[in-house]
């Protein structure tokens, strides 16, 4: 029972780190029908960015985690915000009334061009690099779990963040304004949107909460590497696709499934952790051949 | 104006005195050039085979160097009379596809005289066939997969599978229970939980550690696999915890093993973790490797041995560092093994054509040195007949050996 309740709380925690991620892939899809395959990498990208912010930092602060640690997230996600505005400017935005293969080919290349470029250029990131120990250390301990403070901090940030984010897109004027895009960009138009903001801005959101995850992974795992993004990527757009792509409840409920499957699978189910990533996968198919548009996405609109 | 000219023409010429110098040959300089030694026959390489980037870089780059050195001091020495070495390294990128371009590269080069190399066993996999070929002789400072010499069947029914390879390193059928003897024996560890990363280095060892386990008493208590680029081990490690190990051997490299002994403890599962050679590394306790946890490595401390005194002063002098990670002295070895196998077959003034390429195989072969790692012989299948292994541990940060020998059963 207490080996249960540990593997659900792993479960939970991996499932909100997905959830941040997989939130950026289904704003963008929503939005634009893009899916965004570079957006792993902006949150790979904004793990470097707290780490450098970090190494930057002058001697005396580095010391005081109350100083230091906010001012990883603020660097790791304006590095964040500051590729995913500028990928957006000059990848996705010629491209907009382009053939949807063109953006979804541009978006690889992107992806590989971040990577890439952050192996190059990023000093000694050809290995892993351990990250600092600025986070609060220790376990909370409930009965036979233990769940370190980090995963803890995760998962108050990840739900804390898509409920955030659901309030703002259903209350605010700018949240109406994206809806009204994903529906209809024509018809929005000329209603007063200008939809070049509101695609700008769904960009910056979604770098936001990968900035967030970002950061918080190198907390939480201690240490990065240049293939976080591309692996994180795919259990996110996973997440985003099983949950309904577009669905920002989709996409947080669908991660948190991931997580769940990943370590209760490899926990019970025959082959053990060898299969765990099967066991994903298995359910994503199941659940496409049965609600193709996913959990809670709606089906696909035909446009003109 | 005049002046001018006399100077641009002066510098055209040393140019093409360097041009001419280099040769056919374009790749890396193994260091200075000869000196005062006769390289009137042109110019030899000896290829590397090595993950140069990526997350095993750091032991790429020591096996690299390391090699760099041996032909550097072969070309002072002139050991080679009337070339002039090279080496030309390329990166596998620890992955085995790389590494088959890599030895495809290296293959098609009428001058590559022997190749050191690889890292990886899965990467031995498929750059041994491809050098075979071509009959190039392959010197490995670190697979230490048995059956890459002796076949699937290594205790029972050993057959020598490539007569281009060889090895400086012991293998894995003597590391895995040479580790298993010192956990059940000396540590008194007799629960021990096996993860493995499911590539043939870390399979292979863990199943030989689980085999003496067993023999001596112990048990293998639960025995699960994580993915090479895994970052959360949160469900293996709370699945391992359950079955209350005493030790958990890990059959894999740093990478994965520094954060996966780092979240072992966080997750409260305090007991030591034992690995191969593949975890032996600095960077393994940077990245989270902790206080206690074990490895098992090949030969006897570099530092401790008398015969590596000379090549570890003389790499500090090179590269300023001493940073030639878990192989350095087996690939200097290595590297070393080949020039003497061409020494000998080029011996008598001879040049180098394609229809040397049989003697320098048997001359590999029948090297007899001692190198770095000590004596530097090879076997009837072409493993090392040194099978010293030593295990070390975490102790202030730091890998400090624990104990040195032979495996005997």
């Amino acid at each position: 029972m207490s080996v249960l309740l540990q593997q659900l709380a792993n479960g939970v925690i991996q499932g909100a780190l997905i959830a941040l991620i997989a939130l950026g892939y289904t704003m963008v899809y929503g939005i634009i029908q893009l899916i965004n395959f570079a957006h792993g990498e902006v949150f790979m990208v904004a793990s470097y960015g707290g780490l450098a912010t970090f190494t930057l930092l002058p001697d005396d602060l580095k010391k005081s985690p109350a100083v230091a640690l906010p001012l990883m997230f603020v660097g790791g996600i304006a590095v964040a915000v500051l590729v995913a505005v500028i990928m957006e400017r000059f990848a996705y935005r010629p491209l907009r009334n382009a053939p949807r293969l063109a953006p979804l080919i541009t978006a690889l290349g992107v992806s590989v061009f971040l990577q890439e470029a952050v192996r190059v250029f990023y000093p000694n990131a050809k290995s892993n690099l351990p990250y600092p120990k600025v986070f609060p250390e220790g376990n909370l301990t409930l009965g036979p779990v233990n769940i370190p403070w980090t995963g803890v901090l995760l998962v108050v940030l990840s739900v804390g963040l898509a409920i955030a984010l659901q309030t703002y897109i259903n209350r605010s004027r700018m949240g109406r304004a994206m809806r009204a895009t994903a529906q209809d960009p024509d018809t929005a138009k000329l209603m007063g949107v200008n939809p070049d903001r509101v695609i700008v801005l769904t960009f910056i959101f979604g770098a936001v909460l990968a900035g967030v995850a970002g950061v918080m992974f190198g907390g939480y795992l201690n240490n990065i590497n240049i293939d976080m993004g591309f692996q994180n990527g795919i259990f996110a757009f996973t997440a985003a696709v099983l949950g309904g792509v577009g669905s920002i409840r989709g996409a947080v409920i669908g991660a948190f499934i991931i997580g769940l499957i990943k370590t209760v699978a490899g926990q019970y189910m025959p082959g053990g952790t060898q299969y765990d990533y099967v066991w994903i996968f298995v359910v994503l198919i199941l659940v496409l051949v049965f609600r193709p548009q996913g959990l809670f996405g709606e089906p696909e609109r035909v446009r003109a | 104006m005049r002046k001018h000219s006399v100077k641009s023409a002066a510098i055209v010429g040393a140019s093409l005195l360097v041009l001419a110098a280099c040769g056919s040959n374009k790749t890396e300089g193994g260091g200075t050039t000869g000196g005062s030694c006769d390289t009137s026959k042109g110019t030899l390489t000896v290829g590397v085979v090595a993950p140069l980037s990526g997350n095993l870089s750091a032991l790429g780059v020591g096996i690299k160097q390391s090699a760099e050195l041996a032909v550097d001091e072969a070309n002072k020495k002139c050991t080679v009379p009337g070339f002039k070495l090279t080496v030309s390294a390329q990166d596998d990128e620890a992955n085995p596809a790389k590494g088959a371009q890599a030895a495809t590269k290296l293959s098609t080069d009428p001058n590559v005289v022997g190749v050191v190399g690889t890292l990886n066993s899965s990467v031995a996999q498929t750059v041994q066939p491809i050098l075979r070929d071509k009959k190039i002789p392959q010197v490995s400072p670190a697979n230490t997969n048995p059956s890459l010499t002796r076949g699937n069947d290594f205790l029972t029914a050993p057959k020598r599978q490539f007569d281009n390879y060889f090895r400086v390193c012991t293998t894995d059928d003597l590391q895995g229970p040479y580790a298993a003897n010192y956990l059940v024996e000396k540590a008194g560890k007799k629960k021990i939980a096996i993860i493995t990363d499911g590539k043939t280095y870390g399979e292979g060892l863990a199943a030989e550690l689980s085999k003496q386990v067993s023999k001596k008493g112990g048990t293998i208590v639960g025995s699960e696999k994580v993915g090479e680029k895994d970052t959360d081990f949160s469900g293996v490690i709370s699945k391992i915890k359950a079955l209350a190990p005493e030790a958990v051997y890990y059959g894999g490299e740093y990478p994965v093993a520094g954060p996966l002994s780092k979240q072992m403890a966080s997750a409260g599962l305090n007991v030591p973790l034992m690995g191969g050679d593949g975890i032996f590394d600095g960077k393994y306790i940077e990245l989270g490797g902790k206080e206690g946890d074990l490895a098992t490595s090949v030969g006897a401390p570099t530092e401790s041995l008398a015969t590596a005194k000379a090549f570890v002063d003389a790499y500090k002098a090179k590269f300023g560092k001493e940073d030639y990670a878990a192989y350095g002295a087996f690939s200097y070895d290595a590297a070393n093994a080949i020039i003497g196998g061409l020494a000998k077959t080029l011996e008598g003034g001879s040049a180098w054509d394609e229809s040397k390429r049989d003697a320098m195989l048997t001359n590999v072969g029948a090297y007899a040195g001692s190198g770095a790692t000590g004596e530097v012989k090879f076997d009837q299948y072409g493993d090392s007949t040194n099978k010293v292994l030593t295990v070390y541990q975490v102790t202030s940060a730091k890998w400090k050996d624990v104990q040195t020998g032979t495996f005997t059963g």
